[in-house]
Formats: structure tokens, sequence, C-alpha cells
């Protein structure tokens, strides 16, 4: 057996991380829910377990998400992973071949070269040292990636918000120094005793020039071991639990758990997972138009897994879901911060005051929820009012005299609790009503019916309610000739995944053009409900910028399908806006 | 000669000496009579070009409608004293005679630059005014209620703005709702779009709570029997009289008000307009009907006064009014010498306030026309 005294740190840090993982993903495990836990019974047994195994090996070792959104910062993260993962399994099957024994060592791989110098005997003893470096190489690039982007996404200002803690300090200063240490240790070996790939073998006889290797050797392997193993032990206690936590989170999200509203300990695993990569920071408005720096959900889970968060670093944020979107972790940021919010206000309102909408008969078949902000952009009430009376629907009006709030406000606030009052009345009115289809205008109710309500009935928002009218042609609509964009809602587009019916049902009316940010990547209007901190000024600051995105082009019309979209944009645009509700009422044909 | 002498520094303040004119040709001086632009033609351009004209100065009054008056054409009755505006508009008239203002109406300014110490406006009919100094006049717009979607202007009939219940009054036509009928009950919603950081004007109008005391006082006067509520967020009576005129209002015409801000109006099947408030004195929430809605649109900078302040390089403040040089000490003052404001395109002005400002503003231009840079203090400080 190989041994020698250097590989203790290594072993102690290995046996350490493992023990500690262990308990941190037992106990995680230990307090998930029943309903969790039985998902994750079953999915252990399923295909979505080979699924899970397909987006790990895509995700935490390919980073295909990052790659997508910033090709070089993919790199980084792919040379890294992908690479130290091939390092590890190379290593192996090198040692495995070197000495046909089943059992070995775990450090054996780790420090084959010391051990093994005499490569004459063994099979592909060229092939894997060329294999070995090669790998060896593009880890190094990686690493000088992540060394360039530290130095120069400082010089360009990126802020962070707190110290690394000692921790993150060790771990980030080992990382940095296991693979040169790896590069150093061999190169000295293989110009030691004249083996070594392309990379090694070149240095190894660059080194042995001016270097006396013999004194130089062991203690180089000694602190490529005390890396190793000092990182180890920093990991679990560091940012770096991303790398572990990461894959565990794509097993237990394909088998259906998820972050609802409650902080569950899958959040703390979520939390855990985020590897900082920043790529939230460039989505996000509040940054870019309105100079907020500290609360975006780096900094938020950053926070928040320091115990640090205070009301600014939670309620500021405009729950817009765009950094969600091209989160490369998936993880569902809007949720965790939603189900912090409530710790910064007691849920003190009382609606008992509050009284269902009574329901008179006769029932219709259609029941249409304008909701509170399509009652403040009564053109878009009409527009659907009118479009109703025009098509001959059976339709009832619930909340045209007095209504009740959807409770997606609460929601989003955190108040639960109360927001589910508000669904047991609303709820009492639908059911009673006997419909079987519910249209809504407005999209922050459109997701609250669709999520929260639990209704047996079919939920759409107008969009797609006036798309199925068009296309069974109960309702006749010309096509006009103006150029129009179509901003996305954020509750309906990244929110409920509504993007094609309303961009369907306008090309139906006018030409629809497309602009720089749309669909997944569209931009808040400033009008979200998500802050109710953020003022005026910062918001018409978002909204300017958005207006310069829908302007650009010089359209005719700026079409959207939210009253709050448009109560904000109409405001500030020099182009008139227009639900989509109120273009199909202008141009509808039936009598 | 001695007069020629003092021709040279200050020839204005001679040219009305009629005695001097009979002596000579004053045009064949060497100094010129130095020439003023007013841009707009309402109360604050009718007054000061008049002063301007009547101090010797060769004035220009440029004014893009076919009349001179302004918005107070418009207006029936004026507050506090309930006096006739027609009566305001005359009196400008009559110092435009007597001073015999050169008057340009339908004139569309295209554009407006400082060449050296020359103004030179471009008139779209071809026609080139050259001046040495500028006052500019160019007012107010009424903010457009249409921005304020959830009170329903432009959408329901029965909704009008303040401006528009001054011209039904001026009309002498009856008090009617869209479909013909007397209306019992009468809304006045105020701030719409002032101190509203929604629609992005967070400054106070200043003349529209004094307004709707005043409407609802003359609803209650023209039409019998009818209940007049006036929703507000506070009442600001700060001029003489005003407080007496609202208390008029409570105690001889029983107008009620309800403080508490309006969150939208809906139409009714009838066409009344159902208005939901917080009555925040007693804390309830409170629908109520009415049958005419006005709505006391606030005082936002005129289309005119943003594209004249572009062409001419003058500052604007942070709500879009011109920026005068001190908000306390120099108000008539612009960024570019020899430019000069007057009115409400500098702020929300009431007309006895727009009158002390079209004289101040006309004392202002002559000082710099004659060179005594008093206002040039500002900058040594």
């Amino acid at each position: 057996m190989n041994f020698h005294p250097f590989v203790i740190p290594f072993s102690i840090g290995f046996i350490v991380l493992i023990f500690i993982l262990l308990y941190k993903y037992f106990s995680l495990f230990y307090r998930l829910d029943h309903q969790d836990k039985s998902k994750i019974y079953k999915g252990v047994f399923s295909l979505k377990f080979f699924k899970a195994i397909k987006e790990v090996f895509l995700e935490s070792l390919l980073h295909r998400k990052i790659f997508r959104v910033n090709p070089l910062l993919g790199y980084m993260h792919t040379s890294l992973a992908f690479g130290w993962f091939l390092i590890i399994i190379g290593g192996t099957v090198e040692s495995k071949v070197h000495s046909h024994m089943a059992l070995k060592m775990p450090y054996d791989p780790v420090f084959f070269n010391f051990f093994n110098t005499d490569l004459s005997m063994y099979r592909w003893a060229n092939e894997f040292n060329f294999i070995m470096d090669f790998l060896l190489l593009i880890v190094l690039s990686g690493v000088c990636l992540a060394f360039v982007k530290r130095f120069y996404s400082k010089a360009f200002g990126m802020k962070k918000t707190s110290v690394l803690k000692p921790f993150d300090k060790i771990a980030l200063y080992t990382l940095w120094l296991i693979f040169p240490l790896r590069f150093f240790a061999e190169s000295f070996s293989a110009g030691l005793y004249n083996n070594g790939g392309f990379l090694t073998g070149t240095a190894g006889v660059f080194f042995s020039s001016f270097l006396p290797l013999k004194n130089l050797l062991v203690p180089t392997w000694w602190a490529y071991s005390i890396s190793l193993g000092a990182f180890f032990v920093a990991l679990p206690f560091s940012r770096y639990m991303h790398i572990p936590t990461e894959i565990f989170l794509i097993f237990l999200r394909n088998f259906g758990v998820k972050t609802d509203k409650i902080f569950s300990s899958f959040t703390e695993l979520e939390v855990l997972s985020c590897p900082r990569c920043g790529i939230c920071l460039d989505k996000c408005q509040l940054l870019k138009s309105a100079e907020i720096s500290d609360t975006q959900n780096v900094y938020f889970l950053q926070s928040l897994r320091n115990k640090q968060l205070n009301e600014n670093n939670t309620f500021d944020c405009l729950l817009c879901g765009r950094c969600q979107e091209f989160c490369p972790v998936g993880i569902n940021l809007n949720n965790i911060r939603i189900s912090q919010r409530k710790h910064f206000f007691p849920e003190n309102n009382n609606f008992e005051y509050l009284q269902p909408i009574a329901i008179a008969t006769p029932k219709a078949s259609v029941i249409y929820f304008a909701g509170c902000m399509t009652h403040l952009t009564p053109t878009i009430k009409l527009a659907m009012t009118g479009i109703f009376e025009a098509a001959g629907v059976d339709y009832l009006f619930l909340d045209k005299d007095s209504s009740i709030c959807c409770g997606r406000p609460l929601m989003i606030a955190g108040e639960y609790t109360k927001a589910n009052e508000l669904i047991e009345k609303n709820k009492k009115a639908i059911i009673e009503s006997g419909a079987k289809t519910l249209v809504t205008s407005c999209p922050i109710c459109y997701k609250m019916f669709n999520e929260d309500y639990d209704l047996n009935i079919e939920v759409l928002h107008h969009t797609q309610y006036l798309l199925q009218l068009t296309e069974k042609q109960i309702i006749k609509i010309n096509k006009t000739n103006k150029k129009v964009v179509y901003h996305d809602p954020c509750e309906l587009g990244r929110g409920s995944g509504i993007f094609n019916e309303p961009r369907e049902l306008i090309s139906h009316l006018a030409d629809i053009s497309k602009i720089k940010e749309e669909k997944e990547e569209a931009l808040c209007c400033g009008g979200s409900l998500g802050s109710v901190n953020l003022s005026f000024n910062k918001r018409n600051n978002i909204r300017k910028d958005v207006l310069s995105v829908l302007q650009e082009g010089n359209p005719d019309l700026i079409i959207t399908a939210c009253p709050l979209c448009k109560k904000t944009l109409q405001n500030g645009a020099n182009t008139e806006v227009k639900d989509i509700a109120e273009l199909v009422m202008q141009n509808i044909q039936n009598q | 000669m001695e007069y020629l002498e003092c021709l040279k520094y200050s020839p204005s303040k001679y040219f009305r000496h009629s005695k001097l004119k009979a002596l000579i040709n004053v045009n064949d001086i060497i100094m010129k009579q130095k020439k003023v632009i007013v841009i707009g033609g309402g109360i604050s351009g009718m007054e000061s070009s008049t002063y301007l004209t009547s101090m010797g100065y060769d004035v220009v009054l440029i004014e893009q409608k076919d009349k001179l008056g302004g918005k107070l054409l418009k207006w029936e009755k004026l507050f506090p004293t309930m006096s006739m505006g027609k009566d305001v508009v005359n009196f400008l008239n009559k110092g435009i005679d007597l001073a015999q203002v050169k008057v340009e109406l339908n004139a569309k300014i295209i554009n407006a630059v400082k060449e050296g110490n020359i103004f030179k406006i471009n008139l779209d009919d071809g026609r080139v005014f050259e001046s040495d100094a500028v006052l500019v006049t160019t007012g107010y717009d009424v903010f457009d209620a249409r921005k304020k979607e959830e009170y329903g202007y432009g959408i329901y009939d029965n909704v009008i703005t303040s401006a528009e219940l001054e011209e039904k009054f001026l009309s002498g036509n009856d008090i009617l709702t869209n479909s013909g009928k007397v209306p019992k009950k009468v809304g006045f919603v105020h701030c719409v779009g002032s101190r509203d950081e929604k629609v992005g004007n967070v400054y106070c109008s200043k003349v529209c709570c004094v307004t709707a005391v005043k409407q609802a006082i003359e609803i209650k006067e023209k039409i019998p029997g009818v209940d007049a509520y006036c929703f507000y967020m506070d009442l600001r009576m700060f001029g003489m009289h005003f407080e007496a005129l609202y208390k008029q209002a409570q105690e001889k015409w029983a107008v009620n008000f309800i403080r508490g801000r309006l969150s939208e109006a809906c139409e009714n099947m009838d066409g009344s307009i159902m208005v939901k408030v917080e009555d925040t004195l007693a804390g309830k929430p409170l629908r109520m009907n009415v049958d005419l809605l006005v709505l006391m649109v606030g005082i936002v900078p005129s289309v005119g006064t943003k594209t004249i302040g572009k062409m001419m390089g003058l500052n604007f403040g942070p709500n879009g009014f011109f920026k005068s040089l001190d908000q306390h000490s120099m108000t008539t003052v612009s960024n570019v010498p020899g430019v000069f404001f007057a009115g409400c395109c500098v702020a929300p002005r009431t007309i006895n306030n727009v009158f002390v400002d079209a004289r101040a503003a006309a004392l202002m231009t002559s000082s710099y026309l004659e060179g005594y840079d008093i206002e040039k203090r500002i900058q040594e400080k």
C-alpha cells in the first residue's frame, strides 16, 4: 500500500467533509415535511431519477445555463467543475488500470504521480499522462479566469456588500492554490523521474534546470495535500457548499419538491445552492435604472444565510422574476424572498367586515373578474364588457359593483393567512356562480386564481379568452395596418408563462414588431406591487428605460395586457398605450 | 445737445418727451430704440407689454391664438370676489390700446435663438422678429385628466373638468348632465394632477381648492336644491378672503366637504357616477352616486412653455416649469441674459400674483435694457 505522511491532511479533510455533508443533508431531509418526503421516496424509483442525473450532468458539471447567458463565465465554471470532475474520474481509472486492485485508499488517485514513478510497466501510461495534463491545463485556465474575474469585476465597481467570512476566505484561497500546487507537485515529480505528459513533463525538465527538485518534492506534495484538506474542511461552512448542494437540489426538484409559501429545509437547500455567479445582478432593473445595488438576490441570499436580513434588502425588489428566469441553479428566488417578508410586519389586518359577493340568479357560464387594477383603468373594463356583449356570451361581471381583492398583494407581502381569508371569500362567490370559466383582465389576479385558489374551473386571462373567441370565430375582428409592440407583463409572462397567446391575438389585429428585450427577458414597467417602498422617482426611472426599449422602433401603439402596466406606461409614454382588450373592442365586427 | 448726450446713455427715457420728438427724428440718432418681444398674450403678456410699450420700448406681443386674453377668456367669475373674468380682460385690452402695443395674433414661433446680444424669433409665416430682450409669458395648460384614468374622464360622459364647468357657466346655459337632466348631486374632486406623485406632479397648483369652493357655491346658486360635495385632501385657503369664502360655502350654501382622496369612479346604468372614496375623518370607506363629477384639474407647464424653453436654452425646474435665477429674489429672471419670465410659466399663480409678476418683469426687462445690470447682484456672492 502506498503511504506517505503528507496524505494525512487530505484524508482528514476528506473524511470531515463526508461526515459534515452526510449530517447536513440528513438533517435537511429529516426536517422536510411528510409530503415532500413521500415525493422523494417515489421519485427515487422512477424515471425522474435519470432525468435528474442528466440535469446534474448538464448543469452542475457543464453549466449549460451559465454558458447561455455568458459564455466566458460559463467556460470558467465548466473548466473548474467539469475539468475537476474528469480529473477525479481520470485519476481513478488511471490508478485502477495501473494496479488492478479493486479497493484502494481514496488518496491514491490524488497522489498517483508521487507514488508511481516508474511508468514503463503499465499500458497507456503516455495516453493517461496526456489526458491528465490536458485536464489540468483546462482547470488551470479556469482558475486563471476566476482570478481575472475577481479583479476585473472589482475594477468595474461590482459592489460586495459583506466581507467574506473566514471560512469563505479559507475556501477561496485554498481553491485558488489546489491546482497550481498540483501542477508544481506533478511537475517536480516528472522532472525528477523523467516522466509526465506534455505539461508536467515539460515543466519538470524546465524546473529541474534551476531548482533543487529533490528538496522541494515532498514539501510541495505536502502543500497540495494541505490545500485540498483545508478546502474540504472549509467547504461546508463557505459559499462553496453550493457545489455538492446543487446536486441534491436537482434531484429533489426533479422529484417535485419546491419552495412554496413557507421556508422549508428544501428552501435552505436552495439558499445553499447559490453559487453567487452574479447573473441576477446583470438582470436586475433596480441596479440598472434605480441605483439600488444591495438587494439583488445574490446579496439577499447571502444576507439570509448570514441572518442579516433587514427591511430594505427584503422589500426593495420588483419581484419581476427576471433574475429567477436566468438563475443557472433555478432557485425559486421570488418565493424565498416572499417567505421572509412576514418577519417584518405582523399580520394585523382584519377582514372580517368583508362580505363575499352575493351571487344573483340566474347563473352564468362565464364569470368576469376585472380586478382592482382594472377598475382603475375603466377603458379595459368597458372594452371587456363590450366584447362580452358583442359576442353574446352569457356572462356575469363578478366584481362589478363591489369587489374583494384577489389577495395577491397580501401574498407578496408575505401575509399568507390574511390572503387566505380573502381567497376563501372570493372562492365562495366563484363556486356559487356555477360558472365553468373565470376570465380576468389582471395578470396579478390571474396568477392568484391559477395558483392559489384551487378552483375546479377553467381560469383564463383575457388574452387567452379573447384568442379563443377569435379562433372559434365567435368574434370577428378587423386587422389594422398599425405597427405595434407588445409589453409582456411580469405576472403574465414570466409569472404565468403566457407569452404566445397575446402575440397571436395581436397578430389578428395589427403588425407586431419585435423589441430588444421581450418574452422571458421582458422588462418590468416599474409599477410592480412587489415593492411598496420604492419611490416614485425610482419607478419613473425604471419606466423611462422600459419605454426607451418599447419606443425604439417608433411604433404606432404600445400594447400590453395588464392594467397596472398600462397605467404605469401611459403616464410616461410619447406613444399611445392600450390594453389588448381595447384594441379588440375597437376592431370588432360583431354587431 | 444736452439731450443728445443723454440719449447716448439712455435714449428710451426721452422718447416720450413730445418736445424732443418734435425737435429731432429720433430714429436717425446713433442709438436706436430698444426692442422687446413678449411671447404669449395672456394676462402677464398683455400687462407687461402694456407697461414696456409705455416706457418707450418697441414691443411686439406674439400670441398663437386669434385673440388676446389667454385662459381667462374661458373663465366666468373670479374667486374670491365673484367679479367677472371678462372685466379683467377688458382692463387688459384697454392697456394694450392705450399704449398702442404692436400685437401679432395667430403667430406660431418655429424658432427662437440668441445671436450675440440680439434675439431672433422666426414665425411659421417666414417673418423674423429681432429684439434686444425677450419676455416669456407662455403660461400653463390644465392637467390632462385622462391621465387619472380611474376618475373616468374621457370615458364617462358625466365626468367633466373644472375648466369645462367654467365654460358651461360662461355660456349661460343651464347646467345639465350629459343626458340633459338637472343634476341632483354634484361632486368636486380636488387635487386632480396636483400633489400626486403617481402622475409625476408633486406640487400644489394653488388655485384649485378655492376654485372648487367658488364653483360649488355657483352650482348651489344656479341649481336650487342640488347637493354639492367636495372631496379634498386638505383645503389650502391661503389668499385674502379665501377662508371667508370657504366658511360661506359651508354655512350659507351647505356644501359638503369630505376629507378623502377619490380612489375611483365608475358609471352606473343611468349614467350617474359612483365614486369610491375613503372618508378619512370618519375613518370609513364611502360610496356615493353623483350626477355630475367635476375634476379640479391642476396647472401644468404649457406646451408653449416647453417648446419655447427648449428653443432658447432656458432652464427648467424639477416640476417642468421655468427655473428662475433665484426663487426668492429673481423670480422673473432666466438663466439666459436678456430673457425674462412672468406669470404661470414659472409656477402656478393666481390672477393677482400674475399682475404683480407681469409688472415686475417689465421693470426687470427695462433695467436690463438700460444697462443698469442690477440683476447681476445674484451672481456676486
